[in-house]
């Protein structure tokens, strides 16, 4: 009997059994959100990836919250509230986060002109300059004569 | 003069690499500082009476979340017993995650430092309070907000750095 019970709480645990009592929609939602959902423990895994207890705890969360109707963003805005930013894989764009957004396009466009610039210079001076002086070279020329 | 702004975007860099090895990625930042504690209403190890947030309230404390399956819960221990004896720090344990027995049977070898103990055996105040492993202590000022998050286990270093002047400073 306590052996029935403990398997039972095992398939419970399973990720893929939590989402049973969801219409396709919502299982559709609920996959697509825990693979954007940063596991706080294991951290560089999302909840649907991680095993530990945090992160069935959070697709729990996600599976119940789903069933009762709440919007993605309200979701999202639950566990922000709780964890911070950081459990979200995509930052949201806002006044801290916008060097991170933006900060690769002022890194393409400093690139570009510095870029630019340096083709200018180099098209301005085309005729090419000797690497060699003539003179120089004969005088070492006669000498080898000698 | 042609190497002088490679030169200094390389400074910057490494100025801004240096800062980024002395963080410590573990160390989430709480969105809760400055907030008011999270509510909760659950029963108490070795005592029949339920306790909320609202019990944390009227003095500054420390909740700090601990398990008897923790292993970073042993090495804050000796800590937590030092600061509740010796200097009167009121110390609520958050039992997260256990049983009872468990618990009991924990501080029994090792001493109480707690002042209560709440039992969230499902973890359900851990996760409306942010936690994500123990032990995590959280500081409360005397109107029950709190002012500060220590990841991990404590340190004396934390203690009196970062805790002791804020506990001062909320009590005058």
């Amino acid at each position: 009997m306590r052996f029935a019970g403990l398997l039972l709480a095992l398939l419970l645990s399973l990720p893929g059994f939590a989402q049973d009592s969801l219409d396709a929609d919502q299982q559709a939602r609920y996959r697509q959100m825990i693979h954007e959902l940063r596991c706080l423990v294991c951290q560089n895994q999302t909840i649907a990836d991680s095993d530990a207890p945090l992160a069935q705890d959070l697709r729990q969360q996600v599976e119940k919250q789903i069933r009762e109707g709440r919007s993605d963003a309200e979701i999202k805005q639950y566990l922000t509230a709780r964890y911070g930013d950081f459990v979200l894989y995509k930052p949201p764009v806002k006044g801290s986060t916008l060097l991170l957004w933006i900060g690769p396009f002022l890194l393409l466009a400093v690139a570009l002109v510095m870029a630019l610039r340096m083709l200018r210079r180099r098209g301005s001076s085309a005729a090419p300059t000797p690497s060699v002086d003539p003179q120089a070279l004969q005088r070492l020329l006669d000498e080898d004569k000698k | 003069m042609r190497f002088l702004i490679p030169a200094a975007l390389l400074v910057v860099l490494l100025v801004f690499l240096g800062i980024g090895l002395k963080r410590d990625p573990r160390e989430v930042p709480s969105p809760l500082i400055g907030k008011p504690a999270p509510a909760f209403d659950l029963p108490q190890v070795g005592d029949a009476a339920r306790f909320s947030q609202e019990n944390l309230k009227g003095r500054p404390v420390l909740v700090n979340f601990w398990a008897s399956w923790c292993a970073g819960c042993q090495v804050e221990h000796p800590l937590l017993m030092q600061l509740a004896q010796q200097q009167g720090v009121e110390i609520i344990g958050m039992d997260y995650k256990d049983t009872d027995a468990d618990a009991q049977k924990w501080l029994q070898r090792h001493g109480n430092p707690y002042r209560r103990i709440v039992a969230d055996a499902e973890g359900t105040a851990g996760l409306d309070w942010g936690v994500y492993g123990v032990p995590e202590t959280f500081v409360l000022d005397a109107q029950g907000t709190i002012v500060y998050k220590q990841i991990g286990p404590m340190t004396e270093q934390a203690w009196k750095e970062k805790i002791l002047p804020l506990l001062q400073g909320s009590k005058s």
